[in-house]
């Protein structure tokens, strides 16, 4: 009865009136705190993407002026339009940052979590809703400070995403600054994932077993077990990093180094493969960070377009909970060429075996879903749609990288960047963008143009494969990543057009993202408002007033049932919602 | 081998270990190929057959017994397959790379800095001269003790000459930061790591002139610290010990 003495208390705050800043700014109510991610972090994630566009320049038309954009730029990144090869290794850095850390992650967990969860569960907000705007606060700070760290002296950090030591302690100022931006952001996913676990576990309305959780709510779950795991160790190894660059400390350091002809002045005796395995420690959990959302926001999508529950809904629970365990035993298959003994290896490969089983199961029990289905197709279901089969790319090329040997040629290749983008990017930001139509009517209280959406989905299915689908082919070409001029190396210079693709890809993809914006600013503003359920939903938050207001639900519902009781014999209409509408 | 040619597929393979890798590739691939096509038209076909029309409705009752055990049983086996036919060779198969020690090996330093590529020989007498990174200096870039009598005749050169036929080991090591030995003709790469040294072993099946590079980011200049690599004849390749050796300033004996 926990529930209903949070609810008095939430309830009585709901009446106070709040002025602009308590509302907007400095607001402690999940939805706003939402809203306030998921906007943060798509404009992230298109700076990130600007980013990446302008390397596609060089690698494209190595050594040219970057048109329009080379002219605004300083001494310090351009010469006479075209780029430096230390402006390009800070873009590549920051690209991958930019979109993990301050884009992905954000969007997934800060928005769709924080929007969505405490709806789905039946709760009238987070358990600690100062928390979560802390939260908040100090993902922006982290990612203000990543930004303006561009504006160092040699620029933004350029020792890659991964920060390998010890490039990285050598490296310019700009490191300090991504370590302490680095920081920031890892406290902001801490604190959200305690708020989240405590949130789950604590205030799922009556009824609401965790057996009748949404998937999603499934997948908000281990994510957050995830971050509140596998963060603490990166956490650390940042402090570490810190203090080698600015208190003479040694921890990635080995003894004798000689940079640059000089011998170092560092004491010695750490080592560089000790970052590596801290950084992997966190980085692989991340991986699934960054895809069970996505996961669990197509599961929804499938579950209410095909009108049935989704098949095999225990097994994909138990499925999300075994690869959330797993994650944590995967890391050093990143590491395979770095000297690492066959005993070693053989333990990683093998658990690398093992951890794709769970992911197959949860993909064929969302594919298996739609026999039998009656289905519909409006714009979240077309993205959740083709979530599948390029998931399924992505997933299965990460096959050859997790053997040993395949990855000896492999590694450090474009296949590698095929592989994870092909998660990510038409993975993970296909299901984002099916969450963002899904639930826009919910959280607007308008709905977004079915014919700009459509127009958007196809244009960005097709880029989003020119831009990878190349990638694949000049890995297997054996052209390395992370080369300011490929053309350097005659395998670079063979591959040259598959790299043109790939980059005339990226700037159509761009473009592509034009109706989708217009689309999310314009529908806002129309008169005409979206129906309380339109996609005739069963989950709790289709059964608040839209937009929900402070306090979400006038009453405490009663959940009488579990999340995908769709087209059931007998009953009045093809969905029976979780809870009967309460009175209000 | 003349000519080698470079496209938007694997290149030449020069080597006699880079058929595992290449047979391993085409087996996964074909192997993802078939699970993807499978999964493709299962999709394909559910799209058209379960669209949302007039008079069709969703049935509520999940599919059972005889389909959905078939796929169950399938993904096991699908898995069961990739442990154990595939990564248990491939396992196998990188013992053989790396633990098996090859005979009658030419043994070549390779030690890499920012942003080049040093290969030091240990000349005539077959014998490396005491290393220390305490001895590097620009006239001994891979830190030989020049009181060590067995390095006089080391030498060091910016390109990795090796003769055909015969197995080479490598012994990579770093001065400065983390780089990575990659010879794409040999399927081969393997990272230099400051504080480590690490060792990897390949032999050429045909002469011809490829290239050496850096996959590890390693900084500004990472992108051009490639080196030639050179695959000589067996006389060629005595020919070219010859000449580094004359150029010492020994007299031959």
């Amino acid at each position: 009865m926990r529930n209903t003495r949070h609810w008095g208390l939430t309830m009585s705050d709901s009446h106070d009136e709040l002025n602009f800043w308590r509302k907007y700014v400095f607001s402690t109510d999940h939805k706003t705190i939402g809203i306030q991610y998921g906007i943060t972090a798509l404009v992230f994630l298109f700076f990130g993407f600007s980013l990446m566009m302008m390397m596609r320049w060089q690698l494209a038309y190595p050594g040219q002026a970057i048109p329009i954009i080379g002219a605004l730029l300083g001494d310090t990144f351009v010469n006479r339009g075209a780029m430096l090869p230390e402006f390009y290794n800070q873009l590549g850095a920051m690209h991958g940052t930019i979109m993990v850390f301050m884009g992905i992650v954000p969007l997934a967990v800060g928005a769709f979590g924080n929007f969505v969860v405490p709806l789905q569960i039946g709760a009238a907000d987070m358990a600690f809703p100062r928390l979560n705007m802390m939260s908040y606060q100090a993902f922006v700070i982290g990612g203000v400070i990543m930004l303006l760290s561009f504006l160092a002296p040699g620029g933004a950090a350029s020792s890659g995403w991964t920060s390998y030591a010890p490039l990285s302690d050598i490296a310019t100022s700009g490191q300090t600054w991504w370590l302490i931006g680095m920081i920031f952001l890892i406290f902001s996913s801490l604190l959200g994932a305690i708020n989240f676990i405590v949130t789950i576990i604590h205030l799922r309305a009556e009824g609401m077993t965790f057996f009748r959780l949404p998937f999603f709510v499934w997948s908000q779950l281990v994510t957050a077990f995830l971050l509140l795991l596998a963060f603490p160790a990166l956490q650390a190894a940042a402090v570490f990093q810190l203090m080698d660059r600015l208190a003479g400390t040694s921890f990635f350091l080995p003894s004798g180094l000689v940079v640059g002809g000089e011998a170092s002045a560092a004491v010695g005796g750490g080592s560089p493969l000790l970052w590596q395995h801290l950084f992997w420690f966190l980085a692989h959990p991340e991986v699934y960070v960054l895809i069970l959302p996505g996961m669990g926001i197509v599961a929804e999508v499938i579950a209410i377009n095909t009108r049935k529950p989704l098949w095999g809904y225990r097994s994909m629970v138990y499925s999300l909970v075994f690869l959330g365990f797993m994650s944590f035993c995967v890391w050093a298959h990143h590491m395979f060429l770095t000297g690492m003994g066959t005993t070693m290896s053989t333990f990683f490969q093998i658990t690398t075996m093992i951890i794709s089983i769970p992911s197959v199961i949860i993909l064929s029990c969302l594919v298996i879903s739609l026999w039998g289905g009656s289905i519909r197709f409006p714009v979240p279901m077309l993205f959740a749609l083709a979530f599948l089969p390029m998931f399924g790319i992505g997933g299965l090329t990460g096959l050859p990288l997790g053997l040993a040997v395949p990855d000896v040629y492999l590694h450090d290749s474009y296949y590698v960047i095929g592989h994870f983008h092909y998660v990510v990017a038409p993975g993970t930001i296909f299901a984002m963008f099916a969450g963002i139509y899904h639930w826009y009517p919910k959280a607007t209280g308008r709905a977004m143009n079915e014919s700009l959406g459509k127009l958007h989905f196809w244009l960005s299915f097709i880029f989003m494969n020119g831009i990878f689908m190349p990638m694949m082919f000049e890995g297997m070409a054996g052209v390395s990543r992370r080369l300011f001029n490929p053309e350097v190396y005659n395998t670079g210079l063979g591959a040259h057009g598959l790299t043109v693709i790939s980059s005339w890809s990226a700037w159509c993809l761009a473009l592509s993202q034009l109706p989708f914006i217009y689309n999310f600013f314009a529908s806002m503003r129309k008169k005409e408002r979206a129906e309380e359920n339109p996609w005739q939903a069963t989950t709790l938050e289709w059964a608040t007033p839209t937009p929900p207001p402070h306090g979400n639900f006038p009453s405490p519902p009663v959940v009488e049932r579990g999340p995908y009781e769709y087209s059931v014999p007998g009953a009045a209409s093809d969905f029976s919602p979780q809870a009967v509408k309460q009175g209000v | 081998m003349k000519d080698p040619q470079y496209g938007w597929w694997l290149p030449p393979d020069v080597s006699t270990n880079g058929w595992v890798v290449d047979q391993l590739l085409a087996i996964i691939h074909w192997f993802m190929l078939a699970l993807f096509v499978g999964w493709g038209i299962f999709i394909i076909y559910c799209l058209l057959r379960f669209r949302a029309r007039e008079g069709h409705s969703a049935v509520y009752e999940p599919i059972k017994a005889a389909f959905s055990k078939w796929l169950e049983v399938g993904v096991a086996v699908a898995e069961g397959v990739v442990l154990v036919a595939l990564a248990m060779p491939a396992w196998a198969a990188i013992k053989n790379i790396t633990a098996e020690v090859p005979e009658n090996p030419v043994i070549i330093r390779a030690v890499a800095e920012q942003f080049k590529w040093l290969f030091h020989y240990s000349g005539k007498d077959g014998v490396f001269g005491a290393i220390g990174s305490e001895f590097i200096s620009t006239d001994s870039p891979a830190g030989v003790d020049p009181d060590d009598e067995a390095g006089y005749d080391d030498f060091w050169v910016y390109g990795l000459h090796i003769p055909v036929d015969r197995p080479v080991i490598t012994r990579l090591s770093s001065k400065d930061v983390i780089h990575s030995f990659k010879i794409p003709v040999m399927r081969l790469t393997q990272d230099a790591i400051p504080g480590l040294e690490i060792a990897v072993w390949y032999q050429a099946t045909d002469t011809g002139k490829f290239q050496v590079g850096c996959a590890q980011l390693c900084g500004l200049g990472h992108y051009e610290m490639k080196a030639d690599f050179v695959i000589h004849s067996p006389e060629g390749y005595q020919a070219w010990l010859d000449e580094e050796h004359a150029a010492l300033g020994f007299d031959d004996e």
